[in-house]
C-alpha cells in the first residue's frame, strides 16, 4: 500500500517536548518518532494528556511559550522545521501544512463573515487581490459541499450550524492547497450524523487532492473507519503504530488492547469495558437506611410518568431584540408565532429500577426534557408525575425546598462545570445532605459522605480537594456522589460521560450500573452516544425536533430500527469491525483478553 | 475554619511573593495603613501647632519636608492626612460596595423589572461626570465630612451595581448554580453561598481601584474647598494651600502631599491585581 522508497512527506524523529510549570518541568512528549507519507491518512489516537495535540502543535511551531522542544527533529520535505525562522514557518503554515482545530465555533473569528476569513488566508499566501480572494473563498466553500456558497460567504459563524462552521474551517485550511492537513479532533462536539459527513468529506478531499492528513482523535472507532495507519499514544509516548487493520485486529501492546476493550462497540457488554484484572467485586455495605424508604414508589407504579410534556421558548424578532438590549423582557404570550417549541408533547414512563435512554442530536430537545424533569424549568404544558405525585406545575424555586426535591436528582453533562470551583468535594456532596435531609451534625454528615464515597469508589482523601485539583474521572464521581447522596428514586444522567476519556468512561458506566442495582435507582439516561445507551439502558427513546420518533426495547431498536431517523443515527456510528467487510463476522473483536 | 483561614493566608503570601508588582503594592498599602493608624504618634511635631518663628523653612535636618506658611511641620501634616483620607475612602467604598453588590447581585439574579429599573437608575447617575456630581451632592447636602463620604459612595454605586449585575448574571447560567438548586438550596442560599463567593475575585479588583479613586475624590473635593476644611491636615487642602506659595518657590508645600496622594492612588490601583490572585482559588 505504501511506497517505501519514496521519502516521507513529514518525518518526526525522537521528538521530546517539556512544559515548564510552576511546579517544575513536565515532559509532554518523549521520544516520539513518526512518518507521514504522501496520500495517507494517519490517525493519532490517545486519551487526554497523551500528547497527541502537542505533537501536531510542535510541527507547526504553535506550542505555547512555556513549552520547549528539548530534542529531536521535524523534517518536512527535506527541510528541518525546527531550524526555520518565524517568517519561513509562517509561509509554510496554511499553504504547505494546514490545521483544522477542535470546536469550530472558537476557531473562527465571531465578528467576521466566514468568507472574509477564508479570503484573509488566501491573500496571506498568494498575490491575489481581495476580489479574487473572495472568489476563491466561494470556490473553497463549494468544495466542502456548502450549499449556495455565494450566500454563505457573507454569513457570520453564529449564523451557521456546528457542522457548517467546521466545513468552513476545513475550507479555510484547504484554501491554499496544502500538502499536509493536521486535523485535531475535527468532529468532537458535533452530532454523529454531522461527524460522519465531515469525516467523509475530509477523507474524500484528502484522496482527491493527493494530500496527507494527520487525524488526531480520542475515538478509536473513527480512527478504525477512516485511517490508513494508526498511531496509539499514551502519556507522551508512542505505544504502538501500524496499519489500521493490524492495530485493531492484532494489537500487540496491552495499552492498545485495553483502549480497544474500553471503547463501546456494537457487540460488547458493559463489564467487558474494564480489564478482567480490575473488575473487583462490588461490595454493598448496605447504606440503605430508613431515610431512603420514602423515596420508593408503591410496587408496580412507575417512578416517572410523563404525559403531554411541552415546553416553549419565546423567540425575539429583530425589533424586539433591540428592546431586549434595553433590558426589556417581553412576554409574547399573545402570539404563538414568536415561540419555539423545544419539547412537543412527550409521553413516557420510567419504571422502578429501569434505565431509559433518551437519544437525539443537538437541538432535539433532549436537554430541555432533562431540565424539565429535573425541575430546573417549569413546562409550558403537560404532566410530570414522580412516584404518583404531580410536580409539573411546581415553581422550580419552590420545588428546590420541597420534600420532592430528594426524589429526583440529576448528574450534569460536564462534571467540571457542574461543581462550584470554590467548594471542596466534601462540601459539594454535603450540600444536598444538609439542605434536603437536614443533616447538621458533623459526625453524621461525615459518616454519610464516607458511605457514599465507598459506593462511588472515591478515595476519602480526595474530599478536601477543590474541583480543579481533581481529575476528570474524580470530578465525575463527585457529581454522581452528590446526586445519589440523598438516595433519590430517579436520577437523570445528562450525558454523564461525554467529557471523559474512554477508559474513565468505562469505569464510570460500570459504576453507574452497579449503583442502580445496589440502590434500586431508576435512570433517565440522556446521551448522543448510541453505543453507550445500548450498554446502559433497558429501553430507549429517539428524539427529534422535540418529539419522540421511535421508542422500544434496546435490543429491538438497535437490531431493527423502524424510523428513518433512527436508521441514519445508527448508520453514522463509527465502527471497528473489519471482518464485516471481509464477511467473516465481527465476533473476534470482542474476544480480546 | 482556622485551617481554612491559614490556608488562605499562606496562599495569599505565596501569590504576593511570586509577583514583584503585587509585593510593592501590598507593601505600600500596608505602609499607608500603618501611617494612618499610628503615624501621628511617630512624627516629631504635632500637625496643628504653628511656629511663626519658623515659617516656610525648606526641607532640612529638623523639618524633613520643611514647614508651611504657619510654621507647621509638613511631614507631620502629610502623615496625619493619611488617616483622614483613608478613612473617607474606606467608609465610602465600603458603603457603595455593600449596597451596590446587594442591588446589582439581585438585579442580575432576578432579572425582569427590578433589573430594568435599577439598571436605568444606575445609568442615569452615570450620565453625570463623577466629580461634578460629587461636588453638587456635597454642596446640596451640606458641607461636612459625613456628606463627603456619602457623596463619594453615591457616585461609585453604579459601578458596583453594574459589575455585580453582569458577574452574577453570567454565573447564574452556570451548571454549578443549577446543581446547587437541585441540591435543595433556596434563592438566598444560592446568592450568598454560591454566587457571591464566586464573583468576589473580580469585585475585589474594582474595590481596590475604587479605593484609590475615592482617596483622590476626597482630596479633590477638599482642594476646591468642599467637605474637609482647613486647618485639618489633608492632602487636598495642603496642595490647595501650598499652590499659593508654590509660585514663590516653596515647592515642598505641594510636592510632598501631592506625592503622597499619587502614591496612595497608585498603590491601590496595583493592589487590585494582587487581590484577585489572592482570592482566586484556581491558582492555589
Amino acid at each position: 500500500m505504501l511506497i517505501k522508497t519514496e521519502p516521507p512527506l513529514l518525518s518526526i524523529d525522537r521528538l521530546a517536548v517539556e512544559f515548564v510549570t510552576p511546579n517544575g518541568r513536565v515532559r509532554a512528549l518523549d521520544d516520539v518518532s513518526l512518518q507521514i507519507s504522501t496520500g495517507e491518512i494517519v490517525g493519532v489516537v490517545g486519551e487526554s494528556g497523551s500528547g497527541k495535540s502537542v505533537t501536531a502543535y510542535s510541527i507547526l511551531g504553535l506550542l505555547p511559550a512555556e513549552a520547549n522542544i528539548t530534542s529531536g527533529s521535524i523534517t518536512y520535505l527535506g527541510s528541518a522545521l525546527r531550524e526555520l525562522g518565524g517568517r519561513e514557518l509562517k509561509a509554510i503554515r496554511g499553504s504547505e501544512i494546514s490545521m483544522v482545530f477542535q470546536s469550530p465555533q472558537t476557531a473562527l473569528n465571531p465578528i467576521r463573515p466566514v468568507g472574509a476569513q477564508i479570503a484573509d488566508v488566501v491573500m496571506a499566501h498568494s498575490p491575489l487581490n481581495r476580489a479574487q480572494a473572495a472568489a476563491r473563498a466561494i470556490e473553497a466553500l463549494r468544495e466542502v459541499r456548502i450549499n449556495s456558497p455565494e450566500r454563505r460567504v457573507h454569513a457570520y459563524p453564529f449564523e451557521l450550524s456546528g457542522g457548517m462552521c467546521q466545513r468552513s474551517v476545513i475550507a479555510m485550511a484547504l484554501a491554499c492547497a496544502p500538502r499536509l492537513l493536521l486535523a485535531d479532533e475535527p468532529t468532537t462536539g458535533l452530532d454523529v450524523t454531522t461527524q460522519r459527513a465531515i469525516m467523509d468529506l475530509l477523507v474524500e478531499l484528502t484522496r482527491s487532492r493527493g494530500m496527507s492528513t494527520m487525524f488526531i482523535t480520542h475515538d478509536l472507532g473513527l480512527a478504525a473507519q477512516y485511517c490508513d495507519r494508526v498511531i496509539i499514544m499514551q502519556s507522551g509516548r508512542i505505544v504502538e503504530q501500524g496499519l489500521t487493520e493490524q492495530i485493531f485486529m492484532t494489537p500487540r501492546q496491552p495499552y492498545t488492547r485495553r483502549l480497544l476493550s474500553a471503547t463501546p462497540q456494537a457487540h460488547t457488554k458493559l463489564i467487558d469495558l474494564i480489564p478482567a484484572s480490575e473488575q473487583q467485586v462490588f461490595k454493598v455495605s448496605s447504606p440503605l437506611t430508613a431515610a431512603s424508604k420514602p423515596n420508593r414508589a408503591a410496587v408496580g407504579s412507575p417512578v416517572l410518568r410523563v404525559r403531554g410534556l411541552t415546553h416553549e421558548y419565546p423567540l425575539h424578532g429583530a425589533p424586539r431584540s433591540l428592546l431586549r438590549l434595553l433590558g426589556r423582557r417581553q412576554r409574547s404570550d399573545k402570539d404563538g408565532a414568536n415561540k419555539f417549541r423545544a419539547v412537543d408533547g412527550l409521553s413516557f414512563d420510567v419504571a422502578q429500577g429501569e434505565c431509559v435512554g433518551l437519544v437525539g442530536e443537538s437541538g432535539s430537545g433532549k436537554t430541555t426534557t432533562s431540565r424539565l424533569i429535573a425541575k430546573l424549568v417549569r413546562p409550558t404544558a403537560g404532566s410530570i408525575q414522580l412516584n404518583g405525585e404531580e410536580i409539573a406545575d411546581a415553581d422550580p424555586r419552590a420545588f428546590a425546598r420541597s420534600a420532592m426535591r430528594r426524589v429526583v436528582q440529576i448528574v450534569f453533562q460536564d462534571p467540571a462545570a457542574s461543581l462550584d470551583p470554590r467548594r471542596t468535594a466534601f462540601e459539594a456532596i454535603a450540600d444536598p445532605l444538609r439542605r434536603l435531609e437536614g443533616i447538621r451534625r458533623p459526625a453524621e454528615l461525615g459518616r454519610r459522605i464516607r458511605d457514599i464515597c465507598d459506593l462511588v469508589e472515591l478515595r476519602p482523601a480526595l474530599l478536601g480537594r477543590y474541583p480543579h485539583q481533581l481529575s476528570g474521572g474524580q470530578k465525575a464521581r463527585v457529581g454522581i456522589a452528590r446526586a445519589i447522596s440523598v438516595y433519590p428514586a430517579l436520577v437523570i444522567l445528562d450525558e454523564p460521560t461525554s467529557a471523559l476519556d474512554v477508559s474513565v468512561q468505562a469505569v464510570v458506566l460500570n459504576q453507574l450500573d452497579r449503583l442502580k442495582r445496589a440502590l434500586g435507582l431508576s435512570y433517565l439516561f440522556v446521551s448522543h452516544d448510541l453505543n453507550v445507551v445500548r450498554l446502559m439502558c433497558d429501553r430507549v427513546m429517539v428524539m427529534k425536533s422535540g418529539s419522540i420518533v421511535e421508542q422500544g426495547k434496546v435490543d429491538d431498536l438497535f437490531r431493527d430500527p423502524q424510523h428513518p431517523y433512527t436508521k441514519s443515527l445508527l448508520n453514522a456510528i463509527p465502527r471497528i469491525d473489519f471482518e464485516v467487510d471481509a464477511g467473516s463476522g465481527a465476533k473476534q473483536l470482542s474476544n480480546f483478553p | 475554619m482556622m485551617q481554612r483561614i491559614s490556608a488562605l493566608l499562606s496562599h495569599a503570601c505565596r501569590m504576593v511573593a511570586r509577583n514583584g508588582v503585587s509585593l510593592a503594592a501590598v507593601g505600600i498599602v500596608t505602609l499607608l495603613l500603618c501611617l494612618a493608624l499610628v503615624g501621628p504618634m511617630l512624627t516629631a511635631y504635632p500637625p496643628y501647632v504653628t511656629d511663626l518663628a519658623n515659617v516656610l523653612s525648606p526641607p532640612g535636618r529638623l523639618h524633613w519636608f520643611g514647614t508651611d506658611q504657619l510654621g507647621r511641620d509638613v511631614l507631620s501634616r502629610v502623615v496625619a492626612s493619611a488617616r483622614i483620607d483613608l478613612f473617607v475612602a474606606v467608609c465610602a467604598v465600603a458603603a457603595s460596595f455593600t449596597v451596590g453588590v446587594g442591588i446589582g447581585g439581585l438585579a442580575g439574579y432576578l432579572g425582569g423589572a427590578f433589573d430594568l429599573w435599577t439598571s436605568r437608575v444606575a445609568e442615569m447617575v452615570q450620565v453625570f461626570p463623577l466629580f461634578v456630581l460629587a461636588m453638587a451632592l456635597v454642596a446640596a447636602l451640606g458641607n461636612d465630612l459625613r456628606n463627603v463620604v456619602l457623596a463619594t459612595a453615591i457616585v461609585n454605586l453604579p459601578f458596583y451595581i453594574r459589575l455585580a449585575r453582569v458577574e452574577v448574571g453570567v454565573l447564574s447560567t452556570q451548571l454549578f448554580v443549577e446543581a446547587a438548586r437541585v441540591a435543595g438550596n433556596g434563592d438566598a442560599r444560592i446568592i450568598s453561598g454560591v454566587l457571591l463567593p464566586n464573583v468576589m475575585p473580580n469585585l475585589m479588583i474594582q474595590l481596590s481601584v475604587n479605593l484609590g479613586w475615592a482617596i483622590l475624590n476626597a482630596a479633590s473635593l477638599s482642594f476646591i474647598g468642599l467637605g474637609i476644611r482647613p486647618p485639618t491636615a489633608e492632602w487636598g487642602i495642603m496642595v490647595a494651600e501650598g499652590a499659593t506659595q508654590a509660585m514663590a518657590g516653596h515647592w515642598w508645600l505641594i510636592v510632598f502631599p501631592g506625592f503622597a496622594l499619587a502614591l496612595a492612588v497608585f498603590a491601590f490601583n496595583l493592589l487590585g491585581d494582587a487581590l484577585r490572585d489572592m482570592f482566586d482559588i484556581r491558582s492555589r
